[in-house]
């Protein structure tokens, strides 16, 4: 494959989610989601209420690529970030290497307050990410525990449909 | 690219449904939101044009049940078909785990079918992949219809590493869970070797 599996340990995950709650909370925001760039969630902090973030996740990725594929065109590497304004809530996207910062917000912050934040955050979150990439390699040499799936195991997933 | 979660006990992984306009895709999507309990499914996304053409791509999750602990979370996508939009099938393509590429199987569409095969395999070497390696399957859709090509003989034109080609009638829901099983099962046997 072209890409290694990534794998995401708890502690990793934990701290993923504490830069993503004092984002949310210094920028003001409603809701602060990391997405891989193929469209993965990786992880999500915020006032969910009834969000389907999975979809969120999908769309956003879509619509960075999307939006690489023109920046491309005419001549830019990738655009680093996205602005969508809505009349009540908006959304922020940076790019942070293979990784997407999602922050939704609403009146009670503003665009240049959730930028500003987002940045600040980028360079730990890139590094965490990296980290992860680490260590998502030196794990694939290793055993996992999806090497003892059998046979049985597969087909029971698909026995309920 | 399958995604691990060791905290949350999740698994996810991308398949993309690949062929030419109109052969099918969304409504092999469309068959398994309808066929499938509430509890298991997400929104299925539809990009599409007013006219009910993909635009950018359909994408549902599906949650599969749980696997030595782990959820086993499938992405489901489609690409737009038609051939002017190349760009967007190029992407939709990055990070995929398994392909099932839906061939129509009436005969006026051999061409469409053979045309849109190479494309897939151009795009996935775009991005560093190998339709020889990947999990994949083959469906041959449409075989309700008066003026199909025999099964063999699509299977001798568009087959390429003896994966499996199962026949559908995708309106109906003919084989489409059966494609669903064969491209899972290929992509969660994959996981197990790596």
């Amino acid at each position: 494959m072209a890409e290694s599996t990534i794998l995401i340990h708890e502690q990793r995950y934990h701290e993923i989610k504490a830069v993503l709650a004092r984002l949310r909370l210094d920028a003001a925001a409603r809701l602060v989601v990391l997405v891989d760039k193929d469209g993965q969630q990786i992880a999500v902090h915020g006032d969910l209420a009834d969000l389907d973030t999975t979809s969120l996740a999908s769309l956003a990725a879509g619509n960075v690529a999307a939006t690489g594929g023109m920046a491309k065109l005419i001549g830019e590497r990738e655009f680093p970030t996205l602005s969508h304004e809505g009349d009540r809530e908006s959304i922020h996207i940076s790019v942070i290497g293979r990784v997407l910062l999602v922050v939704v917000f609403d009146q009670r912050s503003s665009l240049g307050l959730v930028k500003l934040r987002s940045k600040q955050v980028s360079h730990e979150l890139a590094a965490a990410f990296n980290e992860i990439e680490r260590e998502s390699l030196s794990a694939a040499n290793q055993s996992l525990p999806f090497g003892e799936i059998t046979d049985e195991d597969i087909d029971s997933l698909f026995s309920q449909m | 690219m399958t995604f691990i979660n060791y905290a949350s006990r999740e698994i996810n992984c991308k398949i993309v449904y690949y062929g030419p306009g109109l052969c099918g895709k969304t409504t092999n999507l469309q068959h398994i939101y309808d066929s499938t309990a509430p509890q298991a499914k997400g929104k299925l996304i539809s990009l599409a044009t007013e006219t009910d053409r993909t635009l950018f791509f359909d994408f549902m999750p599906l949650e599969l049940g749980t696997v030595r602990g782990f959820k086993t979370r499938f992405h489901l996508y489609t690409v737009p078909g038609q051939v002017f939009y190349e760009a967007s099938r190029k992407l939709i393509l990055k990070g995929v785990d398994g392909v099932v590429f839906v061939a129509d199987s009436q005969e006026e569409r051999m061409d469409a079918n053979i045309e849109s095969l190479y494309n897939l395999e151009e795009n996935l070497r775009s991005h560093g992949y190998d339709l020889a390696k990947i999990p994949y399957v083959l469906q041959l859709n449409k075989r309700d219809l008066p003026n199909v090509i025999a099964s063999s003989e699509i299977a001798a034109e568009l087959q390429r590493k003896g994966e499996p080609v199962i026949e559908a009638v995708a309106s109906t829901g003919v084989g489409v869970f059966d494609t669903l099983k064969a491209v899972a099962k290929q992509v969660l046997t994959e996981l197990r070797r790596s």
